[in-house]
Protein backbone atom coordinates (compact mmCIF):
# COMPACT_ATOMS: atom_id res chain seq x y z
CA UNK A 1 0.00 0.00 0.00
CA UNK A 2 2.76 2.37 0.92
CA UNK A 3 4.58 1.65 -2.29
CA UNK A 4 1.36 2.18 -4.20
CA UNK A 5 0.81 5.61 -2.63
CA UNK A 6 4.43 6.45 -3.11
CA UNK A 7 4.22 5.52 -6.77
CA UNK A 8 0.99 7.45 -7.39
CA UNK A 9 1.68 10.22 -4.94
CA UNK A 10 1.47 13.02 -7.45
CA UNK A 11 -1.75 11.93 -9.01
CA UNK A 12 -3.17 11.24 -5.58
CA UNK A 13 -2.39 14.73 -4.39
CA UNK A 14 -3.85 16.11 -7.57
CA UNK A 15 -7.03 14.15 -7.11
CA UNK A 16 -7.30 15.17 -3.48
CA UNK A 17 -6.82 18.83 -4.25
CA UNK A 18 -9.29 18.74 -7.07
CA UNK A 19 -11.74 16.73 -4.99
CA UNK A 20 -11.45 19.21 -2.19
CA UNK A 21 -12.13 22.08 -4.50
CA UNK A 22 -15.00 20.22 -6.11
CA UNK A 23 -16.55 19.65 -2.71
CA UNK A 24 -16.06 23.32 -1.92
CA UNK A 25 -17.62 24.27 -5.20
CA UNK A 26 -20.49 21.85 -4.80
CA UNK A 27 -21.20 23.08 -1.31
CA UNK A 28 -21.32 26.69 -2.52
CA UNK A 29 -23.58 25.82 -5.43
CA UNK A 30 -25.86 23.60 -3.42
CA UNK A 31 -26.27 25.93 -0.45
CA UNK A 32 -26.00 29.06 -2.53
CA UNK A 33 -23.54 30.35 0.04
CA UNK A 34 -20.09 31.75 -0.20
CA UNK A 35 -16.92 30.84 1.63
CA UNK A 36 -16.47 34.29 2.95
CA UNK A 37 -13.37 33.57 4.93
CA UNK A 38 -11.20 32.76 1.91
CA UNK A 39 -12.39 35.81 0.07
CA UNK A 40 -11.71 38.02 3.09
CA UNK A 41 -8.18 36.66 3.31
CA UNK A 42 -7.51 37.34 -0.31
CA UNK A 43 -9.07 40.77 -0.36
CA UNK A 44 -7.24 41.71 2.81
CA UNK A 45 -3.99 40.59 1.29
CA UNK A 46 -4.54 42.29 -2.04
CA UNK A 47 -6.23 45.61 -1.28
CA UNK A 48 -3.42 47.25 0.73
CA UNK A 49 -1.03 46.56 -2.08
CA UNK A 50 -3.58 47.84 -4.57
CA UNK A 51 -3.99 50.97 -2.48
CA UNK A 52 -0.26 51.53 -2.47
CA UNK A 53 -0.14 50.96 -6.18
CA UNK A 54 -2.97 53.39 -6.74
CA UNK A 55 -1.22 55.98 -4.58
CA UNK A 56 1.99 55.49 -6.49
CA UNK A 57 0.17 55.61 -9.80
CA UNK A 58 -1.67 58.78 -8.91
CA UNK A 59 1.48 60.40 -7.60
CA UNK A 60 3.52 59.32 -10.58
CA UNK A 61 0.94 60.46 -13.08
CA UNK A 62 0.50 63.72 -11.24
CA UNK A 63 4.23 64.27 -11.10
CA UNK A 64 4.64 63.39 -14.75
CA UNK A 65 1.74 65.56 -15.78
CA UNK A 66 2.70 68.53 -13.63
CA UNK A 67 6.45 68.51 -13.91
CA UNK A 68 7.68 66.27 -16.69
CA UNK A 69 5.11 65.87 -19.43
CA UNK A 70 4.33 69.48 -20.08
CA UNK A 71 3.71 68.92 -23.74
CA UNK A 72 0.13 70.11 -23.51
CA UNK A 73 1.03 73.11 -21.40
CA UNK A 74 2.38 74.94 -24.39
CA UNK A 75 -0.79 74.24 -26.36
CA UNK A 76 -2.95 75.24 -23.44
CA UNK A 77 -0.89 78.37 -23.02
CA UNK A 78 -1.26 79.23 -26.67
CA UNK A 79 -4.96 78.54 -26.55
CA UNK A 80 -5.42 80.70 -23.49
CA UNK A 81 -3.24 83.41 -24.99
CA UNK A 82 -5.37 83.32 -28.10
CA UNK A 83 -8.46 83.53 -25.95
CA UNK A 84 -7.03 86.49 -24.05
CA UNK A 85 -6.17 88.23 -27.33
CA UNK A 86 -9.68 87.61 -28.57
CA UNK A 87 -11.17 88.97 -25.37
CA UNK A 88 -8.90 92.00 -25.54
CA UNK A 89 -10.09 92.71 -29.05
CA UNK A 90 -13.67 92.26 -27.96
CA UNK A 91 -13.07 94.51 -24.98
CA UNK A 92 -11.57 97.21 -27.18
CA UNK A 93 -14.46 96.91 -29.56
CA UNK A 94 -16.98 97.27 -26.76
CA UNK A 95 -15.08 100.21 -25.29
CA UNK A 96 -15.11 101.88 -28.67
CA UNK A 97 -18.81 101.22 -28.97
CA UNK A 98 -19.35 102.71 -25.54
CA UNK A 99 -17.24 105.75 -26.38
CA UNK A 100 -19.15 106.16 -29.59
CA UNK A 101 -22.44 105.97 -27.75
CA UNK A 102 -21.25 108.54 -25.23
CA UNK A 103 -20.02 110.85 -27.95
CA UNK A 104 -23.27 110.47 -29.82
CA UNK A 105 -25.23 111.21 -26.67
CA UNK A 106 -23.10 114.25 -25.90
CA UNK A 107 -23.44 115.43 -29.45
CA UNK A 108 -27.18 114.92 -29.34
CA UNK A 109 -27.54 116.83 -26.08
CA UNK A 110 -25.39 119.63 -27.43
CA UNK A 111 -27.35 119.68 -30.65
CA UNK A 112 -30.63 119.93 -28.79
CA UNK A 113 -29.53 122.82 -26.66
CA UNK A 114 -27.49 124.92 -29.01
CA UNK A 115 -29.44 127.72 -30.63
CA UNK A 116 -27.68 127.12 -33.92
CA UNK A 117 -29.11 124.76 -36.47
CA UNK A 118 -26.69 121.91 -36.88
CA UNK A 119 -26.30 118.62 -38.60
CA UNK A 120 -24.26 115.79 -37.13
CA UNK A 121 -21.63 114.18 -39.30
CA UNK A 122 -19.22 111.30 -38.97
CA UNK A 123 -15.62 111.74 -39.92
CA UNK A 124 -14.96 109.19 -42.62
CA UNK A 125 -11.46 110.03 -43.71
CA UNK A 126 -8.59 112.42 -43.66
CA UNK A 127 -6.66 114.21 -46.33
CA UNK A 128 -4.12 112.33 -48.35
CA UNK A 129 -1.15 114.60 -47.63
CA UNK A 130 1.27 113.85 -44.84
CA UNK A 131 0.80 117.29 -43.30
CA UNK A 132 -2.78 117.45 -44.35
CA UNK A 133 -5.11 119.04 -41.86
CA UNK A 134 -8.33 118.24 -43.63
CA UNK A 135 -11.01 115.70 -42.92
CA UNK A 136 -13.89 114.25 -44.83
CA UNK A 137 -17.32 113.83 -43.30
CA UNK A 138 -20.25 111.82 -44.47
CA UNK A 139 -22.56 114.82 -44.84
CA UNK A 140 -22.60 116.79 -48.03
CA UNK A 141 -24.72 119.18 -50.01
CA UNK A 142 -27.70 116.83 -49.94
CA UNK A 143 -27.75 117.30 -46.18
CA UNK A 144 -27.54 121.06 -46.55
CA UNK A 145 -23.83 121.39 -46.01
CA UNK A 146 -22.27 124.24 -47.95
CA UNK A 147 -18.81 125.62 -48.36
CA UNK A 148 -17.82 128.01 -45.56
CA UNK A 149 -19.93 126.49 -42.82
CA UNK A 150 -18.46 126.12 -39.36
CA UNK A 151 -17.71 122.75 -37.86
CA UNK A 152 -17.77 122.32 -34.10
CA UNK A 153 -17.95 119.74 -31.37
CA UNK A 154 -19.38 120.17 -27.92
CA UNK A 155 -15.84 120.98 -26.78
CA UNK A 156 -15.12 123.71 -29.27
CA UNK A 157 -14.62 124.68 -32.86
CA UNK A 158 -13.02 122.22 -35.22
CA UNK A 159 -12.75 123.86 -38.63
CA UNK A 160 -14.67 125.01 -41.64
CA UNK A 161 -16.16 123.31 -44.64
CA UNK A 162 -13.96 124.01 -47.64
CA UNK A 163 -15.63 121.72 -50.12
CA UNK A 164 -19.09 120.28 -50.24
CA UNK A 165 -19.89 117.25 -52.31
CA UNK A 166 -23.28 115.55 -52.60
CA UNK A 167 -22.49 112.87 -50.09
CA UNK A 168 -19.45 114.22 -48.30
CA UNK A 169 -17.76 117.41 -47.33
CA UNK A 170 -14.16 118.41 -46.77
CA UNK A 171 -13.26 120.09 -43.51
CA UNK A 172 -10.27 122.36 -43.01
CA UNK A 173 -9.11 121.91 -39.44
CA UNK A 174 -8.19 124.87 -37.31
CA UNK A 175 -4.65 123.59 -37.06
CA UNK A 176 -4.11 124.02 -40.78
CA UNK A 177 -1.89 127.01 -41.68
CA UNK A 178 -4.58 128.26 -44.04
CA UNK A 179 -7.19 128.46 -41.31
CA UNK A 180 -8.19 131.71 -39.64
CA UNK A 181 -11.02 132.70 -37.35
CA UNK A 182 -11.91 135.65 -35.21
CA UNK A 183 -11.54 135.02 -31.51
CA UNK A 184 -11.84 136.92 -28.29
CA UNK A 185 -10.54 136.32 -24.80
CA UNK A 186 -12.97 135.36 -22.15
CA UNK A 187 -11.57 137.72 -19.56
CA UNK A 188 -11.02 140.97 -21.34
CA UNK A 189 -12.74 140.39 -24.63
CA UNK A 190 -9.58 141.31 -26.49
CA UNK A 191 -9.99 140.28 -30.08
CA UNK A 192 -7.54 138.56 -32.33
CA UNK A 193 -7.26 136.21 -35.22
CA UNK A 194 -6.72 132.53 -34.66
CA UNK A 195 -4.41 130.94 -37.20
CA UNK A 196 -3.34 127.37 -37.64
CA UNK A 197 0.34 126.53 -37.73
CA UNK A 198 0.34 122.95 -38.83
CA UNK A 199 1.12 121.97 -35.24
CA UNK A 200 -1.18 121.02 -32.41
CA UNK A 201 -1.07 124.60 -31.13
CA UNK A 202 -2.66 127.51 -32.92
CA UNK A 203 -1.50 131.09 -32.88
CA UNK A 204 -3.63 134.12 -32.06
CA UNK A 205 -2.46 137.18 -33.93
CA UNK A 206 -3.22 140.84 -33.59
CA UNK A 207 -3.56 140.91 -29.82
CA UNK A 208 -2.19 144.30 -28.78
CA UNK A 209 0.73 144.14 -26.40
CA UNK A 210 -1.12 146.11 -23.74
CA UNK A 211 -3.80 143.45 -23.42
CA UNK A 212 -3.08 141.20 -20.50
CA UNK A 213 -3.27 137.60 -21.56
CA UNK A 214 -2.34 134.82 -19.15
CA UNK A 215 -1.65 131.18 -19.62
CA UNK A 216 -4.83 129.30 -18.95
CA UNK A 217 -7.14 131.98 -20.32
CA UNK A 218 -9.86 130.83 -22.64
CA UNK A 219 -10.52 132.08 -26.13
CA UNK A 220 -13.95 132.04 -27.66
CA UNK A 221 -15.13 132.79 -31.13
CA UNK A 222 -15.87 136.46 -31.54
CA UNK A 223 -18.22 136.15 -34.49
CA UNK A 224 -16.20 138.67 -36.46
CA UNK A 225 -15.28 136.27 -39.21
CA UNK A 226 -18.91 135.65 -40.13
CA UNK A 227 -18.21 131.96 -40.19
CA UNK A 228 -18.23 130.99 -36.54
CA UNK A 229 -21.01 132.36 -34.35
CA UNK A 230 -19.88 134.17 -31.25
CA UNK A 231 -19.47 132.26 -28.04
CA UNK A 232 -18.06 128.92 -29.13
CA UNK A 233 -15.03 127.73 -27.17
CA UNK A 234 -11.81 127.84 -29.13
CA UNK A 235 -9.08 126.80 -26.76
CA UNK A 236 -6.93 127.60 -23.80
CA UNK A 237 -3.82 129.73 -23.81
CA UNK A 238 -0.66 127.70 -23.46
CA UNK A 239 1.99 130.32 -23.98
CA UNK A 240 2.21 134.09 -24.29
CA UNK A 241 5.22 135.81 -25.83
CA UNK A 242 5.32 139.59 -25.54
CA UNK A 243 5.96 141.49 -28.73
CA UNK A 244 5.54 144.82 -30.50
CA UNK A 245 3.00 145.76 -31.55
CA UNK A 246 1.23 142.43 -31.04
CA UNK A 247 1.71 139.61 -28.60
CA UNK A 248 2.27 136.08 -29.75
CA UNK A 249 -0.28 133.86 -28.10
CA UNK A 250 -0.35 130.11 -28.52
CA UNK A 251 -3.63 128.34 -27.95
CA UNK A 252 -4.40 124.68 -27.59
CA UNK A 253 -7.64 123.95 -29.44
CA UNK A 254 -10.26 122.43 -27.21
CA UNK A 255 -12.48 121.00 -29.89
CA UNK A 256 -10.20 118.22 -30.98
CA UNK A 257 -8.46 116.92 -27.93
CA UNK A 258 -10.98 114.15 -27.44
CA UNK A 259 -10.50 112.93 -30.95
CA UNK A 260 -12.58 113.65 -33.99
CA UNK A 261 -15.08 111.04 -34.97
CA UNK A 262 -18.34 112.94 -34.83
CA UNK A 263 -18.75 116.64 -35.50
CA UNK A 264 -21.54 119.12 -35.91
CA UNK A 265 -21.79 121.30 -38.98
CA UNK A 266 -23.54 124.58 -38.30
CA UNK A 267 -26.13 125.06 -40.98
CA UNK A 268 -27.41 128.25 -39.37
CA UNK A 269 -25.23 129.74 -36.68
CA UNK A 270 -26.59 131.82 -33.86
CA UNK A 271 -24.45 134.09 -31.75
CA UNK A 272 -24.12 133.25 -28.09
CA UNK A 273 -22.64 135.04 -25.16
CA UNK A 274 -19.13 134.49 -24.10
CA UNK A 275 -19.21 133.26 -20.53
CA UNK A 276 -17.64 135.73 -18.19
CA UNK A 277 -16.76 133.47 -15.36
CA UNK A 278 -13.60 131.58 -15.06
CA UNK A 279 -13.81 128.23 -16.70
CA UNK A 280 -12.88 125.37 -14.48
CA UNK A 281 -11.89 122.00 -15.63
CA UNK A 282 -14.79 119.74 -14.88
CA UNK A 283 -15.30 116.06 -15.25
CA UNK A 284 -17.32 114.87 -18.15
CA UNK A 285 -20.93 114.42 -17.24
CA UNK A 286 -23.70 113.79 -19.62
CA UNK A 287 -26.82 115.20 -18.08
CA UNK A 288 -29.93 113.13 -18.59
CA UNK A 289 -32.31 114.61 -21.12
CA UNK A 290 -34.97 116.98 -19.82
CA UNK A 291 -38.04 115.27 -18.54
CA UNK A 292 -36.31 112.04 -17.79
CA UNK A 293 -37.49 110.25 -14.68
CA UNK A 294 -34.06 110.69 -13.12
CA UNK A 295 -34.57 114.39 -12.90
CA UNK A 296 -37.90 114.08 -11.21
CA UNK A 297 -36.04 113.13 -8.07
CA UNK A 298 -33.60 116.00 -8.28
CA UNK A 299 -34.20 118.72 -5.75
CA UNK A 300 -35.24 121.92 -7.44
CA UNK A 301 -32.45 124.40 -7.48
CA UNK A 302 -33.24 128.05 -8.16
CA UNK A 303 -32.52 128.95 -11.68
CA UNK A 304 -31.82 132.28 -13.14
CA UNK A 305 -28.14 132.06 -13.30
CA UNK A 306 -27.30 135.34 -11.58
CA UNK A 307 -28.43 137.16 -8.47
CA UNK A 308 -29.87 139.87 -10.64
CA UNK A 309 -32.09 137.39 -12.40
CA UNK A 310 -33.30 136.04 -9.07
CA UNK A 311 -34.00 139.54 -7.83
CA UNK A 312 -35.85 140.36 -10.99
CA UNK A 313 -37.96 137.25 -10.65
CA UNK A 314 -38.69 138.12 -7.02
CA UNK A 315 -39.82 141.62 -7.93
CA UNK A 316 -41.97 140.25 -10.69
CA UNK A 317 -43.63 137.87 -8.24
CA UNK A 318 -44.15 140.71 -5.77
CA UNK A 319 -45.71 142.79 -8.55
CA UNK A 320 -47.96 139.96 -9.63
CA UNK A 321 -49.11 139.46 -6.04
CA UNK A 322 -50.22 143.12 -5.90
CA UNK A 323 -51.59 143.20 -9.46
CA UNK A 324 -48.91 145.63 -10.41
CA UNK A 325 -47.47 145.72 -13.90
CA UNK A 326 -44.03 147.13 -14.09
CA UNK A 327 -43.56 149.88 -16.68
CA UNK A 328 -47.19 150.92 -16.78
CA UNK A 329 -47.43 153.19 -13.79
CA UNK A 330 -47.14 156.89 -14.29
CA UNK A 331 -44.43 158.85 -12.53
CA UNK A 332 -45.56 159.60 -9.00
CA UNK A 333 -47.91 156.64 -8.79
CA UNK A 334 -47.63 154.31 -5.81
CA UNK A 335 -44.99 151.70 -6.27
CA UNK A 336 -45.62 148.12 -5.17
CA UNK A 337 -44.55 147.04 -1.71
CA UNK A 338 -41.26 145.38 -2.34
CA UNK A 339 -41.07 144.20 1.28
CA UNK A 340 -44.16 142.08 0.85
CA UNK A 341 -43.57 138.58 2.12
CA UNK A 342 -44.76 136.14 -0.46
CA UNK A 343 -46.93 133.25 0.63
CA UNK A 344 -45.58 129.79 0.05
CA UNK A 345 -48.01 129.17 -2.79
CA UNK A 346 -46.99 132.25 -4.66
CA UNK A 347 -44.76 131.55 -7.61
CA UNK A 348 -41.28 132.59 -6.66
CA UNK A 349 -38.08 132.96 -8.51
CA UNK A 350 -37.38 129.24 -8.28
CA UNK A 351 -40.56 128.40 -10.11
CA UNK A 352 -40.65 131.27 -12.51
CA UNK A 353 -37.37 131.63 -14.21
CA UNK A 354 -36.90 134.91 -15.95
CA UNK A 355 -37.39 134.96 -19.62
CA UNK A 356 -34.58 136.88 -21.19
CA UNK A 357 -35.97 139.55 -23.36
CA UNK A 358 -33.09 139.31 -25.71
CA UNK A 359 -33.20 135.60 -26.23
CA UNK A 360 -33.55 134.52 -29.78
CA UNK A 361 -36.22 132.04 -30.83
CA UNK A 362 -33.55 129.48 -31.55
CA UNK A 363 -31.77 129.99 -28.27
CA UNK A 364 -32.02 127.25 -25.65
CA UNK A 365 -34.98 127.64 -23.36
CA UNK A 366 -33.90 127.32 -19.77
CA UNK A 367 -36.10 125.01 -17.82
CA UNK A 368 -36.12 123.85 -14.28
CA UNK A 369 -34.51 120.63 -15.35
CA UNK A 370 -31.43 122.42 -16.54
CA UNK A 371 -30.86 123.72 -13.07
CA UNK A 372 -28.53 120.86 -12.28
CA UNK A 373 -25.86 122.52 -14.29
CA UNK A 374 -23.38 125.02 -12.97
CA UNK A 375 -23.83 128.66 -13.61
CA UNK A 376 -21.13 128.84 -16.18
CA UNK A 377 -20.55 126.58 -19.14
CA UNK A 378 -17.33 124.73 -19.31
CA UNK A 379 -15.78 124.25 -22.69
CA UNK A 380 -14.17 121.11 -21.44
CA UNK A 381 -17.47 119.69 -20.36
CA UNK A 382 -18.92 118.90 -23.66
CA UNK A 383 -22.34 117.91 -22.52
CA UNK A 384 -22.92 120.24 -19.69
CA UNK A 385 -21.92 123.31 -21.53
CA UNK A 386 -24.79 123.27 -23.97
CA UNK A 387 -27.25 122.06 -21.37
CA UNK A 388 -26.58 124.93 -19.04
CA UNK A 389 -25.85 127.59 -21.52
CA UNK A 390 -27.22 130.83 -20.12
CA UNK A 391 -29.33 133.00 -22.27
CA UNK A 392 -27.38 135.56 -24.19
CA UNK A 393 -27.36 138.89 -22.47
CA UNK A 394 -27.37 140.75 -25.71
CA UNK A 395 -29.71 140.18 -28.58
CA UNK A 396 -28.20 137.41 -30.67
CA UNK A 397 -27.86 138.10 -34.25
CA UNK A 398 -28.46 135.05 -36.35
CA UNK A 399 -25.59 135.05 -38.68
CA UNK A 400 -27.59 132.96 -41.06
CA UNK A 401 -29.28 136.17 -42.01
CA UNK A 402 -25.99 137.46 -43.12
CA UNK A 403 -24.11 136.15 -46.08
CA UNK A 404 -21.37 134.02 -44.64
CA UNK A 405 -20.19 132.37 -47.77
CA UNK A 406 -17.12 133.79 -49.22
CA UNK B 1 11.44 10.23 -8.93
CA UNK B 2 13.99 9.18 -11.44
CA UNK B 3 13.98 9.69 -15.15
CA UNK B 4 15.82 7.79 -17.79
CA UNK B 5 17.61 9.47 -20.63
CA UNK B 6 14.98 8.37 -23.12
CA UNK B 7 12.20 9.98 -21.06
CA UNK B 8 13.84 13.41 -21.12
CA UNK B 9 14.20 13.36 -24.84
CA UNK B 10 14.49 17.11 -25.21
CA UNK B 11 16.77 17.66 -22.26
CA UNK B 12 20.37 17.64 -23.44
CA UNK B 13 21.90 17.19 -20.00
CA UNK B 14 20.91 16.21 -16.52
CA UNK B 15 21.70 19.69 -15.32
CA UNK B 16 18.98 21.05 -17.56
CA UNK B 17 16.51 18.81 -15.83
CA UNK B 18 17.20 20.24 -12.42
CA UNK B 19 14.48 22.24 -10.75
CA UNK B 20 14.97 25.99 -10.58
CA UNK B 21 15.01 27.61 -7.19
CA UNK B 22 13.38 30.89 -6.31
CA UNK B 23 13.56 33.09 -3.27
CA UNK B 24 10.43 32.70 -1.11
CA UNK B 25 9.71 36.40 -1.57
CA UNK B 26 9.64 35.85 -5.32
CA UNK B 27 7.29 32.93 -4.91
CA UNK B 28 5.00 35.16 -2.87
CA UNK B 29 5.25 38.50 -4.63
CA UNK B 30 5.16 37.38 -8.24
CA UNK B 31 1.77 35.60 -7.95
CA UNK B 32 0.50 38.51 -5.90
CA UNK B 33 1.66 40.93 -8.58
CA UNK B 34 0.01 38.78 -11.24
CA UNK B 35 -3.31 38.83 -9.37
CA UNK B 36 -3.00 42.56 -8.78
CA UNK B 37 -2.30 43.03 -12.46
CA UNK B 38 -5.43 41.06 -13.27
CA UNK B 39 -7.68 43.10 -11.02
CA UNK B 40 -6.06 46.51 -11.19
CA UNK B 41 -4.48 47.21 -14.54
CA UNK B 42 -7.61 46.62 -16.68
CA UNK B 43 -9.22 49.48 -14.83
CA UNK B 44 -6.99 51.81 -16.76
CA UNK B 45 -6.03 49.71 -19.79
CA UNK B 46 -8.98 47.58 -20.78
CA UNK B 47 -7.18 45.74 -23.53
CA UNK B 48 -4.77 44.32 -20.93
CA UNK B 49 -7.71 42.50 -19.37
CA UNK B 50 -7.22 39.81 -21.99
CA UNK B 51 -3.92 38.86 -20.44
CA UNK B 52 -4.28 35.92 -18.07
CA UNK B 53 -1.28 36.81 -15.93
CA UNK B 54 -2.06 34.41 -13.03
CA UNK B 55 -2.19 31.55 -15.52
CA UNK B 56 1.14 32.53 -17.03
CA UNK B 57 2.72 32.69 -13.60
CA UNK B 58 1.32 29.26 -12.71
CA UNK B 59 2.67 27.83 -15.94
CA UNK B 60 6.08 29.38 -15.38
CA UNK B 61 6.53 28.21 -11.80
CA UNK B 62 5.16 24.78 -12.59
CA UNK B 63 7.49 24.42 -15.54
CA UNK B 64 10.53 25.66 -13.71
CA UNK B 65 9.96 23.93 -10.40
CA UNK B 66 9.55 20.60 -12.23
CA UNK B 67 7.49 19.21 -9.38
CA UNK B 68 3.95 18.14 -10.08
CA UNK B 69 2.82 18.52 -6.50
CA UNK B 70 4.33 21.98 -6.19
CA UNK B 71 2.93 22.84 -9.56
CA UNK B 72 -0.60 21.81 -8.67
CA UNK B 73 -0.39 23.53 -5.28
CA UNK B 74 0.79 26.76 -6.87
CA UNK B 75 -2.05 26.47 -9.36
CA UNK B 76 -4.59 25.74 -6.63
CA UNK B 77 -3.52 28.67 -4.45
CA UNK B 78 -3.36 31.18 -7.25
CA UNK B 79 -6.60 29.86 -8.70
CA UNK B 80 -8.41 30.16 -5.40
CA UNK B 81 -7.04 33.65 -4.89
CA UNK B 82 -8.31 34.56 -8.34
CA UNK B 83 -11.66 33.03 -7.46
CA UNK B 84 -11.77 35.08 -4.31
CA UNK B 85 -11.52 38.26 -6.33
CA UNK B 86 -14.07 37.19 -8.93
CA UNK B 87 -17.78 36.66 -8.78
CA UNK B 88 -17.44 32.94 -9.57
CA UNK B 89 -17.74 30.38 -6.79
CA UNK B 90 -14.51 29.40 -5.15
CA UNK B 91 -12.90 26.50 -6.95
CA UNK B 92 -13.56 27.29 -10.58
CA UNK B 93 -10.22 28.85 -11.33
CA UNK B 94 -8.72 26.76 -8.54
CA UNK B 95 -9.52 23.46 -10.22
CA UNK B 96 -8.49 24.62 -13.67
CA UNK B 97 -5.21 26.09 -12.53
CA UNK B 98 -4.53 23.04 -10.39
CA UNK B 99 -4.73 20.93 -13.51
CA UNK B 100 -2.64 23.42 -15.47
CA UNK B 101 0.01 23.42 -12.76
CA UNK B 102 0.10 19.68 -12.65
CA UNK B 103 0.37 19.22 -16.38
CA UNK B 104 2.86 22.04 -16.78
CA UNK B 105 5.09 20.50 -14.16
CA UNK B 106 4.73 17.17 -15.89
CA UNK B 107 5.87 18.75 -19.15
CA UNK B 108 8.70 20.55 -17.42
CA UNK B 109 10.02 17.21 -16.21
CA UNK B 110 10.47 16.02 -19.74
CA UNK B 111 11.16 19.04 -21.94
CA UNK B 112 13.77 21.76 -22.05
CA UNK B 113 11.57 24.56 -20.80
CA UNK B 114 14.30 27.19 -21.27
CA UNK B 115 13.65 27.04 -24.97
CA UNK B 116 11.79 30.15 -26.06
CA UNK B 117 9.86 28.52 -28.84
CA UNK B 118 8.76 25.73 -26.56
CA UNK B 119 7.68 28.29 -23.98
CA UNK B 120 5.64 30.06 -26.64
CA UNK B 121 3.92 26.83 -27.61
CA UNK B 122 3.32 25.71 -24.03
CA UNK B 123 1.91 29.05 -22.99
CA UNK B 124 -0.36 28.98 -25.99
CA UNK B 125 -1.48 25.44 -25.31
CA UNK B 126 -2.11 25.94 -21.60
CA UNK B 127 -4.04 29.16 -22.24
CA UNK B 128 -6.39 27.36 -24.63
CA UNK B 129 -6.63 24.41 -22.25
CA UNK B 130 -7.36 26.76 -19.34
CA UNK B 131 -10.11 28.59 -21.20
CA UNK B 132 -11.65 25.46 -22.59
CA UNK B 133 -11.64 23.58 -19.30
CA UNK B 134 -13.10 26.56 -17.49
CA UNK B 135 -15.87 26.68 -20.07
CA UNK B 136 -16.49 22.96 -19.58
CA UNK B 137 -16.69 23.38 -15.82
CA UNK B 138 -18.93 26.39 -16.12
CA UNK B 139 -21.34 24.39 -18.23
CA UNK B 140 -21.05 21.18 -16.22
CA UNK B 141 -20.87 22.42 -12.66
CA UNK B 142 -22.55 25.80 -12.79
CA UNK B 143 -24.95 25.03 -15.64
CA UNK B 144 -23.99 28.22 -17.43
CA UNK B 145 -25.16 28.07 -21.02
CA UNK B 146 -22.32 29.99 -22.59
CA UNK B 147 -20.78 29.38 -25.99
CA UNK B 148 -17.12 28.81 -26.45
CA UNK B 149 -15.56 31.28 -28.86
CA UNK B 150 -12.77 29.27 -30.44
CA UNK B 151 -11.56 32.00 -32.73
CA UNK B 152 -11.26 34.54 -29.98
CA UNK B 153 -9.63 32.04 -27.68
CA UNK B 154 -7.02 31.07 -30.24
CA UNK B 155 -6.13 34.67 -31.00
CA UNK B 156 -5.94 35.65 -27.36
CA UNK B 157 -3.90 32.50 -26.75
CA UNK B 158 -1.35 33.78 -29.22
CA UNK B 159 -1.29 37.17 -27.50
CA UNK B 160 -0.81 35.58 -24.11
CA UNK B 161 1.90 33.28 -25.47
CA UNK B 162 3.89 36.20 -26.79
CA UNK B 163 3.61 38.00 -23.49
CA UNK B 164 4.49 34.78 -21.69
CA UNK B 165 7.80 34.48 -23.51
CA UNK B 166 8.80 37.98 -22.37
CA UNK B 167 7.46 37.39 -18.87
CA UNK B 168 9.28 34.08 -18.51
CA UNK B 169 12.46 35.74 -19.66
CA UNK B 170 12.01 38.40 -16.99
CA UNK B 171 11.22 35.84 -14.30
CA UNK B 172 14.29 33.85 -15.29
CA UNK B 173 16.35 36.70 -13.86
CA UNK B 174 14.89 35.94 -10.44
CA UNK B 175 16.06 32.37 -10.39
CA UNK B 176 18.59 31.60 -7.76
CA UNK B 177 21.86 30.08 -8.90
CA UNK B 178 22.10 26.34 -8.26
Amino acid sequence: MESFLNRYRNITVLLLVIFGQLVLLAWQVRNDQDVRMIRVWTVTAVTPVARVMEWMRGGSIGFLRDYVLLHDTHEANQRLQSEVDHLKLENNFLKNELNMAERAKALSVFQEHTPSKTVAANVIGSGAGTNSKVLFTDRGSTAGVQRGMAVVTPDGIVGTVIQSYPTASEILLITDPDFAAGVATQKTGARGTLKGQGTPLCKVDYIPFEEKINVGDWFYTSGDDRVFPRGFPVGVVKAVHPGQPFQEVLVEPSGMHRGLEDVLILLEGVHQTIPTEKVATQPIYIAPPPGSPDLAQVDPIPVGGTEADKLRAHYKAVGDAQNHKFGEGLPGSKPPDFNLVLKPGTPGPAATPPKPASQSPAAPKPTSTTAVAPASPAPGARSQAPAVQPAPAAAPEPISERPHNE
Amino acid sequence: MSYSGSERILLSSRREGEASRFHPAVMLLVPLAAILFQVYVPLFFQFLGYLEMPLLVVVYFALMRRSQIRGLLIGAVIGLAQDSLSKAPLGMFGIVKTLVGYFAASVGLRLDVDNGLLRLFLAYFFYVFHQFFYWVMARALLAQQVAFDWQRTLILGLLNAVVAVALFHFLDKMREAA
